[in-house]
């Protein structure tokens, strides 16, 4: 088999898919979604799909926190950069994102002082060495990247850093994967649950998806044998009836998850009421906000900002491929209109968005499936 | 962005408590360790190995898990060489 060759382990590989194989043959189709970029990004890059049984079918959800910023957010990010002695830093996937006018590329082309940093420490550490500018960090990530935004705010509070604030994006994983749960016509069987996030979580927070929807969710690593263990893990369970939380990756994932960084969100942020989802809408308490102890810190106190919500262009259908009603080839403007060079959407943005990574490694996915048991 | 990467501790406390230099594949950088500091009930030492993300290292991993990861992570491709970039790039 061409593709398992190029696994590591491909004879570990070769044993999954055929239990897999064995345990999709006594049960109906099913539908698994990942919320992981981390994920999109494996299963498209060694043609996963192509492998599995075709009575499996992988969504790829919202798991990319890039690919979930609303324009108007965007909009409202180069306001606070095009702002006067303002310095804008970022991590590099953002600069391409859409806003409706303009993508911060396009602001710092303009003029603007936009710069990608590594760490949000560095944003801060460049606030120190530049007591004449006003350094603002664009955050954006899920429970894995908040809380390094909170050790920043800290130390920034700690060494009393004025010309330093935070334009603050973070989301929370749990809520998008209720409202996608509620979504009218969900017809997804279980979850893979995402793999770093849950070293912050844990794997406790999770327990609704079972208990209130009736669903098995398995967090699972990044590697193709994780990804394959873990839809092996919930074919059983949905063999067996049973239905709960298991966790294929338990050499870096814990049930309590990671006690400092959770006490480092609950200092410093506090949930927002709701928050705008690109394609999926506003998501009750999906989102956090700034403390009103660190609010000498917050971007968005700071600075006005247009905050005006922009629809999605009609051509985009962004939310559709993120809810998995849409597979990405199936988006009207895939390809043509949208490419990484120039995207429309937000799925096309990031390398971990399902759209670039198809783009990236389309002749690898489902499309072309291939023999499972060629000879190898 | 949320896949973290491997990292060998190099030197601990550079700058006071909760610092590291970390290596990824011979480039080194200062990182933040608060959120495995905490955790572990044996402190972390010159050798160990982290999951690395924006500048934290948010777990311990072992010699193995940390090899198998970047063997993975370099075959990943784009994913890999963006993180390394910008772990590797200059402060701004």
């Amino acid at each position: 088999m061409k593709f398992v060759d190029e696994f590591r382990d491909p004879a570990a590989a070769q044993r999954l898919l055929a239990d897999i194989e064995q345990a999709a043959a006594d049960q109906p189709p099913r539908k698994f979604m990942e919320v992981c970029g981390g994920h999109t990004h494996a299963i498209y890059r060694h043609g996963i799909e192509a492998l599995l049984p075709d009575s499996i079918e992988l969504i790829h959800g919202p798991g990319c926190p890039v690919c979930v910023i609303p324009m108007g957010r965007v909009d409202d990010a180069i306001a606070v950069a095009e702002a006067d002695g303002v310095t804008l830093c970022c991590f590099g996937d953002m600069l391409r994102v859409p806003g409706g006018q303009s993508t911060l590329l396009e602001a710092k082309a303009r003029g603007a002082d936009v710069r990608i940093v590594y760490s949000p420490l560095d944003a801060l550490a460049l606030a120190e060495r530049t007591p004449d500018r006003q350094v603002v960090f664009l955050a954006v990530g899920f429970e894995t990247t908040a809380p390094s935004t909170a050790v920043t705010l800290v130390q920034a509070r700690e060494r009393n850093v004025l010309n330093f604030s935070v334009f603050c994006n973070h989301v929370t994983i749990v809520p998008p994967l209720k409202a996608i749960l509620d979504s009218p016509g969900c017809d997804l069987d279980g979850f893979l649950g995402p793999g770093h996030v849950s070293t912050v979580i844990g794997t406790r927070p999770y327990r609704f998806v079972p208990e209130q929807y009736g669903r098995p969710l398995v967090t699972a690593g990044f590697e193709p044998v994780d990804i394959l263990q873990a839809a092996l893990m919930l074919l059983r369970q949905l063999a067996d009836g049973r239905c709960t939380v298991e966790n294929q990756y338990r050499r870096v994932v814990s049930g309590d998850g990671n006690r400092k960084a959770l006490e480092l969100l609950r200092e410093v942020f506090v949930v927002r009421p709701h928050f705008e989802w690109r394609g999926l809408g506003f998501i009750a308490q999906s989102a956090l906000g700034i403390a009103p102890e660190f609010s000498a810190w917050d971007a968005e106190l700071r600075w006005e900002v247009p905050g005006v919500r922009v629809a999605d262009p009609k051509a985009c259908q962004c939310g559709e491929v993120l809810k998995g009603a849409l597979r990405p080839w199936e988006c009207k403007v895939f390809g043509t209109a949208c490419t990484p060079e120039t995207p429309i959407g937000t799925c096309m943005v990031s390398s971990e968005g399902a759209c670039a990574a198809y783009y990236n490694y389309g002749r690898y996915s489902a499309r072309t499936r291939l023999p499972v048991h060629a000879a190898s | 962005m949320c896949v973290g990467i491997p990292a060998q501790v190099v030197e601990l406390a550079p700058s006071g408590p909760h610092t590291a230099i970390v290596d990824v594949d011979g480039a080194q950088r200062e990182v933040n360790t608060i959120m495995v500091d905490d955790e572990a009930d044996v402190p972390l030492a010159t050798g160990d190995w982290v999951l690395l993300h924006v500048g934290f290292a948010m777990s311990r991993i072992d010699a193995a898990e940390a090899a198998e990861t970047l063997a993975f992570m370099r075959e990943l491709g784009s994913v890999y060489d963006e993180e390394f970039e910008a772990f590797s790039s200059d402060l701004p």
